[in-house]
Order: C-alpha cells, then sequence, then structure tokens
C-alpha cells in the first residue's frame, strides 16, 4: 500500500513535468513569430529585437525552457506583457475565484445529483423517475455556451431575480454554478440511480430486508452508502472538465477567473499568462485525479485489501 | 433508429440541399431587417448585419462538419496507428507511448485545443490542428487496449506460428477486429469535437468572420440577448440538435453491433 503511494506520487511528479515540457514546446515551437504578432506587422525592427531579448526568446529553447522551469521553483512565473504585473499575483487573485466556482457547482451537483438520483431510484419507474431521467437526459446534451445565455434569458432577463453577469454580490455566482453544474449533475443522477437500482436487488439489501429493518433504514445505510464509492471517482474524474468548463461559463459570466484569465490573455497575446494558465489548470486536474486515486481507496476497503 | 434524431437528421438535409438548390447567401445583408424576428424573407430572422439566420446556420453546419471531419479522420489515422504499435509491440515502445497518452490525457477536454489555436493564427487549418492535437489520444488508447485484447487470440497466435510477419498480422487480424469499436467510438467524438469546434468559435479562436460558424454566432447572439433572444435560441438549438443526432447514430450503431465498449467519457 505504502509502496504504492510513493510509485504513484513519483509519477504524478513526472506527469506534472511532461505537462510542463508539453505545453511549453507546443507554445514556443507553432510557426511564426510571436513577437511580430505582439507588435504588429508596422513595428520596427528595434522593437522587435528588443522585446525579443526582453521576454527571453532570442535564447536556445533549451535554454528557455529551464530558465521557466526554475522560476516556477522558485515561485517566479514570469511578468505579464500586457499590463506589466507579475503573473502570480494575477493567477492567484483567478484560481481563488475559480476554486469559488467549482466548489459551488460541486455542491450543487452533489446536493441536488445525490438527491434526485435517490429519489429516481426509489419510486423506479413513476412518473418521478421518468421526469428526472429524461429532464438530466435534456441537460447533458446542452453545452455551456447555450446553457449559459439560456440561463440569462430565463432568470436576468425574463425573471429578473438574478444579475446578468459579473461579481457583485452573493447572488452573482449562482448562474455561472449552475451553468457548470447542470452537465455534470446529469451524469451523477444517471449513475446515482443506476447504481441504486442495481443495489436494490442485491444480497446486502435482500439481507437487510429480511432482517427487518425498514425501507429507509436500508436505502440510507446500506444503499446509499455504497453508491458513495463510484460518485466520489466520477466527481473525481468529472473535477477536469469543470474545469475546462470554466473557461466557457466565466467568459460568458465576465466571473474574473482562471479561465477568463487565460481567454483575455490569449486575445491580448500574453505569452507567459497564457502557459501559466494552462499549466495550472493541466496540474489542478492530475492532482486533484491523483487524490480522487486516494480518496477511493480511502472510501473503499476492497481497493486497498487487495492490492 | 430513434424516431426523432431520424426526423432532425432528415430536416438537416433538405436544408442544405435546398441552400444548393436555391444558392443562398449567407453573406447577403438587408439592413432594414438588421436583428428582425422571423418573417416570410427569413424564417428564424436577421443576425445584427442583417444575414438570414438561417442561411448561416445552413452554412455553419457545412463549415462545421467539413472541418470535424477532417479533424476526425486525421485524428483517428494517427491514433490508430501510435495505439496498435503500442498494443502489438508491448514492452519499452508501450511503456513510452503510454506515458505520452497519459500526458496528452492529463490535459482536461478542450484546453489542449485552446492553447494550440491560442498560439496559431485562428483559422480553418489550424482549427483542425488543434482539435487533432486534443483528439488522437482518444483514439489511441482505444486502439492500444483493443489491440492488447486481440493480439492473444488463437488465430492471431495460430498466424505467427504460420510465418506470419508483424504487417500481415497487424493488417488481417489486429486492424479488422478493431473496425467495430472504433468506428462506434469514432462517431460519439464527432459529436465532441462539434461541441469543442463551436467553443473554440465561441472564444474567437475558431473560423473567423465572415465565414458562418456556430460558435461565432453563438458569441454574436449572446451580445443582443436584449433585443434578440430568438437568435440564440435558433443557434443553441441548431447545435443541440445535430449533436443530438449524431448521438443517436452513435446509439444505433452501439446497439446494431451489440458491442461493450469500456470507453469511460471524460
Amino acid at each position: 500500500m505504502k509502496n504504492k503511494f510513493v510509485i504513484d506520487f513519483i509519477y504524478l511528479i513526472f506527469q506534472i513535468l511532461g505537462i510542463f515540457v508539453i505545453s511549453f514546446i507546443l507554445l514556443h515551437l507553432v510557426p511564426g513569430d510571436p513577437v511580430l504578432v505582439m507588435l504588429g506587422e508596422s513595428s520596427s525592427v528595434a522593437d522587435r529585437v528588443a522585446l525579443k531579448q526582453l521576454l527571453g526568446l532570442d535564447q536556445p529553447l533549451y535554454t528557455q525552457l529551464l530558465q521557466s522551469l526554475f522560476g516556477i521553483f522558485q515561485g517566479n512565473f514570469g511578468t505579464s506583457i500586457f499590463n506589466q504585473q507579475p503573473v502570480k499575483v494575477l493567477i492567484q487573485e483567478a484560481i481563488k475565484n475559480t476554486y469559488i466556482l467549482a466548489i459551488s457547482s460541486l455542491l450543487i451537483t452533489l446536493s441536488v445529483g445525490l438527491t434526485a438520483g435517490f429519489m429516481a431510484a426509489k419510486y423506479q419507474g413513476k412518473w418521478l423517475d421518468k421526469t428526472i431521467t429524461n429532464l438530466s437526459l435534456l441537460f447533458i446534451s446542452i453545452p455551456h455556451f447555450f446553457l449559459g445565455p439560456l440561463l440569462i434569458l430565463l432568470f436576468s432577463i425574463f425573471l429578473g431575480w438574478l444579475p446578468i453577469s459579473g461579481m457583485q454580490g452573493i447572488y452573482s455566482i449562482i448562474l455561472p454554478a449552475l451553468t457548470l453544474a447542470l452537465g455534470l449533475l446529469a451524469v451523477t443522477i444517471k449513475m446515482t440511480r443506476n447504481c441504486m437500482v442495481e443495489l436494490m436487488n442485491s444480497d446486502v439489501v435482500r439481507t437487510a430486508r429480511a432482517k427487518g429493518l425498514s425501507e429507509w433504514k436500508v436505502l440510507i445505510h446500506h444503499v446509499f452508502r455504497l453508491v458513495l464509492i463510484p460518485i466520489i471517482t466520477l466527481l473525481g474524474m468529472q473535477f477536469g472538465s469543470l474545469l475546462s468548463g470554466a473557461v466557457i461559463t466565466e467568459t460568458i459570466f465576465s466571473w474574473n477567473g482562471i479561465g477568463k484569465l487565460l481567454v483575455e490573455s490569449i486575445q491580448t497575446r500574453d505569452y507567459p499568462v497564457t502557459q501559466s494558465c494552462i499549466l495550472l489548470i493541466a496540474t489542478s486536474y492530475v492532482c486533484i485525479n491523483f487524490f480522487t486515486e486516494l480518496l477511493y481507496q480511502w472510501v473503499d476497503p476492497r481497493v486497498r485489501l487487495n492490492k | 433508429m430513434n424516431k426523432i434524431a431520424l426526423i432532425i437528421l432528415m430536416l438537416w438535409i433538405f436544408l442544405v440541399i435546398a441552400r444548393f438548390i436555391f444558392n443562398w447567401d449567407a453573406n447577403e445583408m438587408v439592413f432594414d431587417e438588421i436583428l428582425s424576428s422571423p418573417n416570410k424573407h427569413a424564417w428564424l430572422g436577421r443576425d445584427d448585419y442583417g444575414r438570414s439566420i438561417l442561411t448561416r446556420l445552413v452554412d455553419g453546419l457545412l463549415n462545421s462538419l467539413g472541418i470535424v471531419l477532417i479533424a476526425t479522420f486525421l485524428s483517428s489515422f494517427f491514433g490508430i496507428m501510435i495505439g496498435i504499435v503500442a498494443g502489438y509491440f508491448g514492452g519499452r515502445v508501450d511503456q513510452f507511448i503510454f506515458y505520452f497518452i497519459n500526458l496528452f490525457m492529463s490535459f482536461p477536454g478542450i484546453l489542449l485545443a485552446i492553447a494550440f489555436a491560442a498560439m496559431l493564427s485562428p483559422g480553418k487549418l489550424n482549427l483542425i490542428m488543434a482539435l487533432f492535437i486534443g483528439g488522437w489520444v482518444a483514439y489511441a488508447r482505444l486502439a492500444r487496449s483493443q489491440t492488447l485484447i486481440c493480439k492473444n487470440n488463437d488465430y492471431v497466435k495460430a498466424s505467427r506460428s504460420m510465418g506470419g510477419s508483424d504487417i500481415w498480422i497487424l493488417k488481417k487480424h489486429i486492424l479488422p477486429s478493431l473496425q467495430t469499436p472504433l468506428l462506434v467510438e469514432g462517431t460519439y467524438s464527432v459529436a465532441g469535437l462539434i461541441i469543442a469546434e463551436a467553443s473554440l468559435s465561441f472564444l474567437g479562436l475558431g473560423i473567423q468572420a465572415p465565414e458562418a460558424s456556430w460558435g461565432a454566432m453563438m458569441r454574436d447572439s449572446v451580445r443582443f440577448l436584449l433585443v434578440s433572444p430568438h437568435y440564440a435560441i435558433f443557434v443553441g438549438i441548431s447545435i443541440m440538435s445535430l449533436v443530438y443526432c449524431i448521438n443517436a447514430i452513435g446509439d444505433f450503431l452501439h446497439k446494431y453491433w451489440d458491442i461493450q465498449l469500456n470507453h469511460d467519457k471524460r
């Protein structure tokens, strides 16, 4: 067990290093001169050379890569070209907002998804089950960039309940969190329902019923606890899609998170910021996957003992 | 096949045929009718330049499908090649390739495509490249796992014992066995790529104006949500209907061949 943990951890570090190298190479090897794009076609040659030297782009690729890597180890992510602020400051603020958004939608997913899936399984085949199943099928097929405007139309324009976008007040988080959550919510409902239906016909439940437990006790104590295991895995794996969905959602709702920062930095050709954002999102993703794996082993004794 | 999906599909095909017969012009502007509601000249109304939304939707469909199909072809071709080589030869080669597959998998969703599209100047070819960079991994992984299963079959061993070369076995035994699962996976991934393409265009990294694309239309329509909500709704419904159709085709193929795919959607 301990051995496996160490191996997994070493692999994680290699994975993060690999992510760094790939994103670095992708961004630096693509054809086209970034300096030319930043300054425009009409810029003077002297300006171009100066900027190139400033960014360190005149040095060989491996030197740039090592410098950038050592910089990150020292907590130095470079300086934004666009507004001359350290990238670290920009990113710290943004990642905080993104995590607030992601965790809110995860909470929505967990609370609503588990309840809805639970109810659907309990009233299996009844109208409630059918409604929930069909609704979740509908939600799963709406892309973020359509769901966002749709929710704005409904809740902000027609009903006037919630702010359209921006980050004023606590209510402004509701719509983006909902947009981000609905896709994941649909998967959670479906999985909770199917797992529970399967478990309700299993030996565990038959034994529990046979010893005279009430229906609710059977559901909560035996079925629900077992359902949590696949759900944790699912949510851990899906956290990445939440992070990449955040790029679109934050753009729609002007939520000052890492996704919006990424898109803005792309539009202003702010190289260091783009690279740091991508690195950060991908690193969070693999780290969360790693911790999901740990959590999974902790929750499910079978996984722990078999190894 | 699902009846609703079939009807939607027929409708789209009918619209595409109509576009070519009547030679609709997606860039024709009528300045008197900017952001107008649906009327008898423009069935779905007009956009902020007075162009017919319906016409632009059909053109956007053609653009989007073209790009997505080419990207799918490229990523399936290279992905399958890499996956087969990894699965078949095993050992060091497999470890090396599998590390790379995992590395590319550790970029969530379309992040890699966004990164790549961001660094290239926007355009159709670069959009295809961006989708390809993010897309080949799924095929490589599936092809690798299927090859691993297939290569231990008795008929492969028999073929090798009779002196079949690696190339011969790959061509005659491994590749044909991959056909069905990969075709199903491919159909589903087309649906994913359509959303990815629309997302990139939505962020301004995909197809550029004045060419029609669903993502860019969505972005424009959001700006006029207060004035003409029907614009956003029509574009959104179009994307959803197409994705729904393609998923239905995938389901149909899946049931038709009745195979158990061990694909886990990320």
